[in-house]
């Protein structure tokens, strides 16, 4: 018989669309992130760590890389003969195929794999959070409190905390109370959608909601099982937690990694992050090179400038090229003479020689002023930038340009070239 | 390909001195992120043998944990696989391995059980990037009863450490001097070999009932006239890790362009164990020229012309030039190393001098890391 205590299902299917052209070809968890992982590392190696040898990972928007990313699980030790990991994309059905149409429909569509594994709990996780964390420690609380819901949260500064969903418990941790993005917030305990159920809860409150559409955990099946009087605690982190949902988050977080003992420590020998790693091969730093603060990824090679900023696998950055605050993607390629300030390049995207990145002052951004507001240069995946064109700042580029894309050889701050066929 | 692999890693060679106290030459590591023998692994892999068996018999510990899981080299498979064949005890035979055909014979069933009608038989400690294809076809366009493969020594490098080679106009090897006093030519062996399955089983019986144990001298110079051994000449890079010039040389080739390339980014790839390290870190103070730096390594002061391997810490202020650092080495602030190879997990207290004045040094320190 096939028995698991507590499997996970991870939830990867989202676009992520705040990344702008960072998420054109890729759903969220499959960005790169630290020179060498991919967000959905995080919950993954999390998983492994914590003894949880059973994950369905749900995937919908552009999985492709997410498929050959995860494989069979081998970075994770997630090959296993009985659970290991799953791929679970939506699938047609007989009477009512359709798509995920929220975090919790996605999960009642997959019931059938949760009860292959006669689970006593189920931890519901998101694909697009940086941390690391126990969830047996957090499984221990549940048993402890003899829990049917228990929801992980952390406490954030009360001014910020009307942006997210906020949870009102007593001293031992009862959930009074949920507020979803309160204007007046009576706690500044967040949310961090990490869930776990006990499993015939979870069961009866997604066959009782499946007819509710777009059905979700934070708006519909938290409030009903509320609601039903299920016994709610919240369990509270206070370790390392960073959403990366935006361009400014994503880059911020990055940009943490180079400290000289990093908040969030990769080089620890405990609770390892673990990847699939394509490349590797040292890398190769030349005469007429200079590093400083930055992380760099195997295979790459350097032989101009790099100050504070996170590298990829197999880039290449050229000779007299300054690169300073920036975030380079797998097998980027930097011309000559390039200086890049404060840029996000995806992966492969090629640079030509003599090209500035980050010139000028900041303007609003004419393609969508809610996900371009920073002063980042943002580089969609595969792109190529022609020589000697200066790129303003809080702009974004996808797609092959050429030098007629760039009028008098700029491309002014605040501005967009998003080639045809590439979505935003 | 219709090949079984064999591959010889038993030896230890006292020419490595201090370096292989704790290791097969096979298992020294290699170019920043490699061992020795994941290049005859890796050719083989790339080459479709299925089946590989190793043979290893002096201090395989390090060897053993880095072939303790055969998926990196892709030979995790049903039909085949990777085998790591030490010397046992049994009823007829309480020996160590005697020599490389003893090696053989003692795990003759091995090749008994097999049904691939060739067997590519390469040391564990050959740096290069072979398609063993085409050393078949060209055994089969020759009707060849066994293939050497050769290579040319570049000038002034000594071959007496090799099996010396001479062949007529047709490749058919005429003389074969192992480990020669005087070098008349610079042809040597590489100690790669193709020959087919059923053959090679009768001349290592015939060896093991003389009382004869080695395959070079017994099997290749003493059948010299009566088989047709020929020799494949390989052209590209080649060398072996198996004296301490030649380890400290192998390593350095690779901070040549043209020797990157040809390993790092020409198909195919060679393949090793995954280690999930962070990347490399360069903090504040790093300086960094002509060096090949390995993940998981952390820099705080000066590298220069040299090969930092995996997990290697360099404190503030410290000048490594011209050496190579193996894997989980700590430096301490200050410290100054030339010309040197610092063995694998040292902890090198802050302040110290290392320089090899006159050739290479060795360092082996094993202070305690985390009293310092």
């Amino acid at each position: 018989m096939i028995k698991k205590e507590m499997i996970a299902m991870l939830l990867a299917g989202g676009q992520g669309s705040r990344l702008g052209v960072l998420t054109a070809k890729v759903a969220k968890p499959a960005v790169a992130f630290g020179g060498k992982y991919r967000i959905i590392d995080f919950p993954l190696s999390n998983c492994i760590n914590s003894g949880v040898d059973t994950v369905g990972v749900l995937t919908q928007y552009q999985p492709l890389r997410l498929n050959t990313h995860i494989g069979i699980g081998i970075p994770w030790d997630l090959d296993r003969n009985i659970g290991g990991v799953t791929v679970l994309p939506p699938y047609e059905q007989s009477t009512s195929s359709e798509w995920y149409t929220g975090t919790a429909n996605a999960i009642y569509q997959n019931l059938n794999y949760m009860e292959m594994y006669n689970p006593d709990y189920v931890l519901i996780l998101s694909g697009d959070h940086i941390y690391k964390m126990d969830y047996e420690v957090m499984l221990n609380f549940h048993k402890a409190n003899n829990a049917d819901v228990t929801i992980a949260t952390m406490p954030v500064p009360m001014e910020e905390a009307s942006r997210f969903g906020i949870v009102v418990a007593n001293e031992d941790g009862a959930i009074r109370e949920f507020e979803e993005k309160p204007e007046k917030p009576s706690s500044n305990l967040a949310s961090m959608g990490i869930y776990i159920f006990s499993w015939k809860v979870l069961k009866e409150a997604l066959v009782t909601l499946s007819s509710q559409s777009n059905c979700d955990f934070g708006k519909h099946i938290i409030p009903y099982c509320h609601e039903n009087g299920r016994r709610m605690f919240a369990y509270e982190y206070n370790g390392y937690w960073k959403d990366v949902g935006t361009l400014g988050s994503y880059w911020e977080a990055n940009m943490e990694l180079i400290d000289i003992i990093p908040e969030f420590n990769l080089y620890e020998e405990y609770w390892k992050i673990y990847t699939k790693s394509d490349t590797i091969t040292p890398q190769y730093v030349s005469d007429t090179s200079f590093i400083e603060k930055s992380i760099i990824g195997e295979g790459t090679r350097i032989e101009g400038e790099v100050r504070s900023s996170v590298i990829g696998s197999n880039v290449t950055i050229g000779k007299g090229a300054v690169v300073k605050e920036s975030i380079l993607m797998d097998g980027v390629t930097i011309g000559e003479g390039c200086v890049i300030e404060k840029a996000i390049i995806a992966e492969d995207v090629t640079v030509g020689k003599g090209v500035n990145m980050g010139v000028g002052e900041y303007k609003p951004s004419t393609l969508d002023p809610r996900v371009y507001a920073f002063d980042l240069v943002t580089v969609g995946e595969k792109s190529v930038i022609p020589d000697h064109v200066q790129i303003g700042k809080n702009t974004a580029i996808s797609g092959v340009t050429a030098p007629e894309d760039y009028p008098g050889g700029k491309l002014e701050s605040g501005d967009a070239i998003v080639k045809d066929g590439d979505r935003t | 390909m219709k090949a079984v692999g064999i591959i010889l890693a038993g030896g230890n060679n006292k020419r490595m001195g201090e370096l292989s106290k704790k290791r097969a030459v096979a298992a020294m590591p290699v170019a920043g992120s490699y061992r020795a023998i994941d290049f005859a692994l890796s050719n083989m892999s790339n080459s479709h043998i299925q089946k590989v068996a190793v043979f290893t018999q002096y201090n395989s510990k390090s060897l053993n944990e880095h072939l303790s899981s055969s998926k990196w080299w892709d030979f995790g498979r049903k039909q085949g696989g990777l085998y790591v064949f030490t010397p046992t005890i049994t009823a007829e035979n309480s020996n160590w391995y005697m020599g490389t055909a003893d090696s053989i014979y003692q795990n003759l069933d091995f090749l008994k059980s097999s049904h691939e009608p060739y067997v590519v038989i390469a040391n564990g400690d050959g740096v290069y990037k072979l398609d063993f294809n085409k050393v078949l076809e060209y055994h089969v366009a020759k009707k060849a009863d066994i293939t050497v493969v050769c290579t040319q020594l570049p000038a002034g490098e000594d071959p007496t450490r090799f099996g010396l080679v001479k062949m007529d106009e047709d490749s058919r090897i005429i003389e074969f001097e192992e480990k020669p006093v005087v070098a008349t030519a610079s042809t040597v062996s590489t100690g790669i070999y193709i020959i087919r399955r059923r053959p090679l089983i009768e001349l290592i019986e015939r060896c093991a009932q003389e009382g004869r144990y080695d395959f070079v001298n017994d099997i290749l110079v003493r059948y010299k006239g009566l088989k047709r051994i020929y020799g494949y000449k390989m052209t590209d890079y080649w060398n072996n890790v198996s004296t301490m010039e030649s380890y400290y040389r192998t390593n350095m080739d690779f901070l040549k362009p043209e020797v990157r390339d040809f390993f790092f980014n020409q198909y195919p790839d060679i393949y090793s164990k995954v280690d999930d390290l962070p990347p490399a870190k360069y903090n504040v103070g790093s300086k960094v020229k002509n060096s090949l730096i390995s993940s998981g390594t952390i820099i705080n002061g000066t590298v220069e012309n040299s090969i930092l391997f995996k997990k290697v810490f360099v404190g503030n202020n410290c000048v490594v030039r011209n050496s190579i650092i193996l894997n989980d080495v700590y430096l301490g602030d200050n410290c100054v190393i030339e010309n040197c190879i610092v063995e694998s997990h040292d902890t090198i207290r802050a302040n110290s001098y290392y320089c090899g004045d006159k050739g290479v040094k060795v360092v082996v320190e094993q202070n305690s890391r985390y009293l310092l």
